[in-house]
């Protein structure tokens, strides 16, 4: 009997693990986006050196990262309790949400297109994409600690 | 938000004191002839400086305007505190609906003592308890600079406050508490002149502490706390320390402080968010010599731990 208990708990535990966190994986999809936008703006800011390959490989990461950004598998009803610094607008205004995330990837996509070819045309893109960043922080996210 | 009710608590004796005999006192203070005296003639140029540091458009422009747009003061927002709700009122030029038909004397009176032209007070929730510390000729600059800007007819809608709120008359009693032209960190002699220069931007102008420090039971800033943090007025979140105590902005170099006023990204490349956003937008406006000011007297305030309650642990 008791062998039983344990095995359903295990069973249980492996279950509930096997189901993703949304939570845990919006944040994932976060810091790697900031680690990305913090090595262009490394370059940016001309603390790095310029190398325009190096630069579009990075473009492209972030790319793809805005790409997997589905708000509806992310932002699921529910998942604004817990360890989370969503705010409340985002189900209250999921369309406007979404709005901010789809004019954030227009941004990174017109980088990679334009496949900066200096310091200064970097610069302007990072500028657009963070305020990107703000525009969705500002009315998306609530600090809470 | 138990110091809210506190508060509240506070505001109600306050209200009934000044009902009782608090007449004189609560009184509306004008500016004295001395301090009208040093007004000057005022520089346009010089006073777009002011009017970003001061961060006017932030409250004043119409609610999520952008670029030239944020030039518009027309007013309108609202500011959803406990209190009830502030609605920042049309600035711009024109005269009828917003100050065109001020004189210099009468936005100085506003923005030092927090008396309208007609002898009100003004509510604190227009920052002029940090605004009292600014210099009468940055008054007249930042005057010339709007006078530059364009008037657009529309009144806003007024303040929604409960009793006893509503009662401005009370303010005065709050005022001498709290209305003072003095800095609030006192620096040695010889401090970096950067550091003097950021404690003005900051202090006056910038009007940091009016979100970023917690608030005493009769709702004026914690000096002993000073920009430690505290829970937002509006909403459910806080607003970050920004001193170097724990968990502050120790960690952070004056270079770090100064590159996210300009950029809006931390050193760990988060960015910033909320209220602070359009804030942010203001300061990228300033000099670079002025956001190092600001870094610089930010590294030198007394380190404080957060102002706001440890948060809670997530109930699931």
């Amino acid at each position: 009997m008791r062998k039983l208990v344990i095995a359903i708990s295990m069973l249980a535990f492996a279950g509930s693990a096997a189901f993703a966190d949304p939570i845990l994986d919006r944040q994932a999809l976060m810091k790697e986006r900031g680690k990305i936008v913090g090595g262009l703006s490394k370059v940016a800011k001309g603390e790095e050196p310029f190398d325009a390959t190096a630069v579009l490989t990075q473009l492209q990461a972030l790319q793809a990262n805005a790409e997997k950004f589905d708000v509806d598998a992310l932002f699921p009803k529910g998942s604004d309790t817990g360890d989370t610094t969503a705010g409340p607008k985002i189900w209250e205004d999921t369309a406007g949400f979404k709005a901010v995330e789809d004019k954030y990837l227009a941004n990174v996509k017109a980088a990679v297109a334009g496949a900066p070819a200096d310091v200064d045309a970097l610069k302007a893109q990072v500028g657009a994409i963070g305020s990107d960043c703000g525009t969705c922080h500002q009315g998306y996210r609530i600090k809470k600690s | 938000m138990a110091w809210l009710k506190k508060l509240v608590g506070a505001a109600l004796i306050l209200g009934g004191v000044g009902a009782a005999g608090g007449w004189l006192l609560s009184a509306p203070v004008k500016l004295d002839t001395a301090a009208l005296a040093q007004l000057g003639p005022g520089d346009a140029a010089r006073g777009k400086r002011i009017f970003y540091a001061g961060g006017c458009t932030s409250c004043h422009a119409k609610p999520g305007s952008q670029g030239e747009a944020r030039l518009q003061l027309v007013g309108g927002l609202q500011l959803k505190t406990p209190f009830g709700t502030f609605v920042p009122p049309n600035i711009s030029q024109d005269p009828k609906d917003g100050i065109g038909a001020w004189s210099v004397e009468d936005l100085a009176n506003a923005m030092l003592k927090g008396v309208s032209p007609s002898g009100e007070h003004f509510y604190p929730a227009f920052p002029y308890a940090s605004y009292a510390r600014m210099k009468p000729s940055d008054i007249a600059d930042l005057y010339a600079f709007l006078k530059t800007l364009p008037a657009v007819a529309g009144k806003a809608p007024p303040n929604s406050l409960g009793f006893p709120f509503n009662i401005r008359r009370g303010i005065g009693l709050w005022k001498r508490l709290y209305l003072s032209d003095q800095p609030v960190v006192a620096l040695a002699d010889g401090a970096p002149d950067p550091v003097v220069a950021g404690r003005y931007l900051v202090e006056g102008p910038g009007h940091c502490g009016e979100c970023h420090t917690p608030r005493d039971l009769a709702g004026g800033t914690k000096k002993s706390e000073w920009l430690a943090g505290a829970v937002a007025a509006e909403g459910s979140g806080v607003v970050p320390n920004i001193t170097s105590g724990e968990g502050g902005i120790g960690s952070w170099s004056a270079s770090d402080i100064a590159n996210y006023l300009e950029t809006g990204f931390t050193p760990d490349f988060d960015s910033v968010g909320g209220a602070m956003v359009d804030v942010q937008r203001n300061m990228a406006e300033l000099t670079s010599e002025d956001r190092a000011a600001i870094a610089a007297y930010l590294k030198a305030v007394p380190p404080h731990p957060n102002g706001y309650p440890a948060r809670k642990p997530a109930a699931n």
